[in-house]
């Protein structure tokens, strides 16, 4: 096996990471979405974390390697247009990923809250927060932009 | 996929498509199931997250990946012929011998969830989770021989 073998590896396993994650983050979406009380949402965030620790590895995996892998390998350049374009997604997915968990974590800061002032039963503001229509927008827009990538990827247009 | 791309037809990209998509989606059931089982502590909204992660995430992942695999294997008959690389070997013992590990863990974590109910111990759903955890180590394996490809 060569060097560039076990790059491609990194690359592989990292995006594996990365898309692992946002499927963690699609379930967690979904499970915060039917409760209003602090208890459950503040429950989610030690899973969320893990989340978190994934989505950096894959994403610094990805991007890291796959340059690596368009400079080092003779037959692709890192200005063809479809690594180009996987550049260009990474950075929107990582963008809109950043801010569905910028919604996602207040709501669940909002649970810790509540929690620490006694306010254990349900709460309107936090079944609003965990419900939130910008978090689920950028959720779903960085994880079909993280599809788009796996395309690119594969069919690699134009070469 | 990149050294992938050099050798393979056209015509496997879909597949192809549905196979890696599909161990993604199974990756990530796996992630999430192992990470809510281990961090749950006793807490039985977590557990069942865990559980239910595994069961509506990961095996629908698993078929997908499983279909996406053999699709392009019976496309180029090879399904009629021994497997003649180390790294397709991994891929099927990793697949088939993880499938039933998997649904192993599947039918003690249900028990467990059901016991869960009655209020007796979560034992069931911790071999769940020593399950998930040794098969996310072994589909890292299996994508480090799918990429490598070591022979």
């Amino acid at each position: 096996m060569s060097f560039d073998d076990w790059i491609l590896s990194l690359h592989v396993l990292s995006a594996f990471a990365y898309m692992g994650a946002l499927v963690l983050f699609w379930i967690l979406v979904v499970a915060v979405r039917r409760t209003d009380l602090p208890v459950v949402t503040a429950r989610m965030g030690p899973v969320a974390r893990t989340g978190n620790v994934a989505v950096a590895v894959g994403a610094v995996g990805t991007i890291v390697s796959g340059v690596w892998l368009a400079i080092s390998l003779d037959a692709y350049e890192v200005w063809d247009g479809w690594v180009i374009a996987a550049i260009v997604l990474w950075a929107i997915s990582l963008e809109t990923g950043r801010r569905a968990g910028t919604e996602y974590t207040n709501a669940m800061n909002k649970a810790e809250e509540l929690e620490v002032s006694g306010q254990t039963g349900p709460s309107a503001e936090l079944a609003a927060m965990n419900r939130t229509s910008t978090g689920l927008l950028m959720h779903t827009v960085s994880s079909i932009v993280a599809l788009a990538i796996l395309i690119d990827m594969i069919w690699k247009p134009g070469v | 996929m990149t050294f992938l791309a050099e050798i393979r037809p056209d015509e496997w990209n879909f597949p192809l498509f549905l196979h890696v998509l599909g161990a993604m989606i199974l990756v990530g059931g796996m992630l999430t199931g192992a990470s809510a089982l281990v961090l749950a502590r006793g807490d039985a909204r977590l557990l069942r997250l865990g559980y239910w992660s595994l069961l509506a995430v990961g095996l629908p992942g698993w078929i997908l990946m499983w279909v996406g695999a053999n699709w392009i294997y019976a496309r180029e008959g090879l399904d009629e012929e021994p497997i003649a690389s180390v790294w397709v070997g991994i891929g099927f013992v990793v697949a088939e011998l993880g499938l039933l590990l998997f649904l192993i863990s599947l039918v003690v974590g249900g028990i467990g969830v059901y016991r869960l109910r009655a209020g007796k111990g979560t034992g069931l759903l911790k071999a769940t989770m020593v399950i998930s955890i040794v098969l996310l180590v072994a589909y890292a394996v299996a994508i480090w021989a799918m990429t490598a490809k070591p022979d």
